[in-house]
């Protein structure tokens, strides 16, 4: 049994730490689909971290301090649509200056307002989001298997994590089965037909980038006010590029995305496991080289070693209208 | 918006290449100053302290010339990469690689004559950065990973790898913090000290050393390298138009690879100036987001050498008065200038075209009117 509840307790924490990492693939796919690249998904993320826990400490719930966020990635978003969409910048450009005004942002603000160190205060039970306990997990324990897979895995996760599992199928819906899908689609595919057909290709980006905004807002929010209890530098952690490349590696298909995530967040659960553990054989690996695993793990998926991705035919590309 | 087209080839090119760069580096430093006053402090007091600091005493001047070394190497590798159309994000992985290129070379071959141990250590950090760079330009052009994604990645592996190697295998095992032994004395570059005492100038301990004039010759190498040889050409070829390079029988594969390769390099020479100059052992984290403000120092100087070289000046002069500020001004901290190199990125990179036409067509007109008049 020792084993079996390590096991459970292995999926629960993958399902957690693959949490922002779902939002953010799936703020990437509308993104990208438009045919707008983004790499700043993990400035975004930082913000959104960083916002939460400010407007949630200010005003006493997580709720505002989420609504806030929101608004917060929206705006960026709208920015980095205005360099690359209205002024036809270079897209990669306006994602590093996000990444890099953001992280000094967030620190230099939280230092100047919260002390030298760069934290924000530590947000009490009402200003942060609880674990929720599904009804009878307690009563149910005891059942062999569904008991802990109901108790033990499902049962006792923060709101974010149920929401970025729904977010999949709702993303799926609205990207495949619905006219504004489509839409978003061949905007990203063929932007010139899709302005033969009346369909304005700018407000089409733009609106992607809304929607983008939105989903990367929870991820942020589910660091600092979820599983953190509030803002410290960089706290993002590479998990934007991360995303990113789950989403590349997932062919920009939400259900391949969130595979992908969900396998990095098994090995980021698996390697907090590791550390100082000695392995028969090989004994203790140096704990540097167990926290640089997701990162390699990245670059060995978008190598392509399992499968070549492509990627929507437009990206990265201004569209100019022919007068 | 769309009424103020210009015939390109009537705008004077100080036009294009000064003024227009000018207007957007003005505009970052505006926001910036929206964000020093949410900050809780005076701008007007902060830009006091920044000119202070970094002109108003020889000291500061000093250290102001030693920023600028280290934003020059870490420039030149983003814009060398550039002109391939390659993002390399991964400057500041290669910098940490490169320091460990030097320190190698230098702590085993120290028994050989001083200028020879120069060389090689230089040689040992160019290498060592292209080493690391080589991966991430494969698997770009073999693969077709986002070179901009591995970079990214390989700054967090080398972070790992080098930690790894401060606190098991070189650490300094009388030390309890991750850092190496100190070289031999007797190989260090000279530092400024040394000429000012020629110079009739008396200073106090500054960074400032030999590799300055190494960084200004490479200004030089990287301007014949990319404007004057047939390389060079080459590999701007396969950055304007990849499908035309590949049609005039240019390799984009051999391209990306040296391309990549030149740029980790330079930006492995930054370890020259930080541990054969300056600190003469390698410490967790001595590149220190240089590798980072490298990216913003070349798109201001629009990847071209003569622009890169006031383009570092002016981030020396914004990391040495920035420390004169977060030192005076106990609201901003230096990440506050973490966040004004990110406006620098955003307007005279992504944001380059925002008043472009309309401040061309504004000189065309009035050289028009001089013209007719």
């Amino acid at each position: 049994m020792e084993f079996l509840s390590d096991i459970a307790s292995l999926i629960n924490s993958t399902l957690r730490i693959s949490t922002p990492l779902v939002f953010a693939a799936m703020a990437g796919i509308f993104a990208e689909r438009s045919g707008v690249i983004d790499f700043s998904l993990e400035g975004k993320m930082l913000m959104a971290a960083f916002v939460a826990a400010v407007g949630s400490y200010y005003l006493g719930n997580p709720w505002l301090g989420l609504l806030l966020a929101i608004l917060a990635c929206v705006c960026l978003s709208m920015l980095h649509g205005f360099a690359s969409v209205t002024h036809k910048g270079d897209q990669v450009v306006s994602c590093v200056a996000i990444n890099i005004l953001i992280i000094g942002l967030t620190t230099a603000l939280a230092a100047a307002w919260f002390g030298q160190a760069g934290l924000t205060p530590t947000l009490n039970e009402d200003q942060r989001f609880l674990e929720i306990h599904l009804p009878f997990a307690d009563a149910l324990r005891d059942i062999p298997i569904i008991g802990t897979i109901y108790s033990d895995i499902l049962s006792g996760h923060y709101v974010f994590v149920y929401l970025a599992y729904l977010s999949v199928p709702l993303v799926f819906w609205i990207v495949f089965k619905t006219s504004f899908g489509l839409r978003l689609r061949a905007v990203g595919e063929n932007p010139s037909a899709v302005d033969t057909a009346g369909i304005n290709v700018f407000s089409m980006r733009y609106k992607a980038l809304a929607v983008n905004g939105v989903l990367i807002a929870f991820a942020g929010a589910h660091l600092s006010t979820a599983v953190n209890a509030n803002f410290f530098r960089e706290m993002s952690a590479g998990r934007g590029y991360l995303a990113l490349a789950a989403m590349i590696f997932g062919k920009w298909h939400p259900k391949t995305a969130l595979i992908a995530c969900l396998l990095f967040g098994f090995t980021d659960a698996l390697q907090i496991r590791l550390q100082g553990v000695e392995l028969p054989a090989i004994g203790e690996i140096p704990v540097q080289l167990i926290q640089a695993i997701p990162y390699i793990l990245t670059v060995v998926l978008l190598a392509g070693f399992v499968g070549k991705a492509i990627a929507p035919n437009a990206i990265g590309q201004p569209y100019i209208k022919e007068r | 918006m769309s009424n103020t087209v210009v015939d390109k080839s009537k705008v004077p090119w100080w036009v294009s290449n000064v003024i227009v760069p000018l207007v957007n580096l003005t505009l970052a430093l505006l926001v910036s100053g929206v964000f020093v006053f949410i900050a809780g402090e005076n701008p007007i007091e902060a830009v006091k302290l920044i000119i202070y600091g970094s002109f108003g005493y020889i000291q500061g001047f000093a250290y102001t010339l030693y920023y600028t070394t280290n934003f020059i190497f870490t420039g030149l590798a983003f814009a060398v990469a550039f002109h391939c159309r390659l993002f390399n994000i991964g400057g500041e992985g290669q910098a940490y690689i490169g320091g460990l290129g030097v320190f190698l070379v230098a702590i085993n071959l120290s028994f050989l004559p001083v200028p020879i141990v120069w060389l090689l250590a230089i040689f040992g950090a160019f290498l060592f950065g292209a080493a690391w760079a080589y991966i991430p330009a494969y698997l770009q052009s073999k693969r077709g990973s986002h070179v901009v994604i591995t970079t990214i990645m390989f700054n967090f592996i080398a972070s790992s790898l080098m930690i790894f190697l401060l606190v098991d295998v070189i650490r300094d095992t009388n030390q309890m913090a991750p850092h190496t032994v100190k070289l031999p004395e007797a190989i260090w570059l000279p530092s400024f000290e040394a000429f000012s005492g020629i110079l009739g100038i008396k200073i106090r301990y500054s960074p400032l050393n030999l590799t300055f004039l190494l960084a200004i010759a490479s200004l030089f190498f990287v301007w014949f390298l990319v404007w004057k040889t047939k390389w060079g050409y080459e590999m701007r070829a396969v950055g304007h138009n990849t499908q035309a390079a590949i049609y005039a029988g240019i390799s984009p594969h051999k391209n990306i690879i040296i391309a990549m390769c030149i740029s980790g390099g330079l930006a492995g020479l930054l370890g020259v100036n930080e541990i054969l100059g300056v600190s003469h052992k390698i410490q967790a984290g001595f590149p220190a987001g240089y590798g980072f403000t490298g990216i913003a120092v070349a798109l201001m100087g629009r990847n071209h050498p003569i622009g890169i070289l006031p383009a570092a000046f002016l981030f020396g002069i914004l990391y040495q008065g920035g420390s004169e500020v977060t030192f005076e001004m106990p609201n901003i901290t230096r990440y506050m200038f973490v966040a004004v190199q990110g406006l620098i990125i955003l307007f005279s990179g992504a944001l380059e075209n925002l008043f472009r036409p309309q401040i061309e067509s504004f000189f065309v007109k009035r050289l028009n009117r001089e013209v007719s008049a």
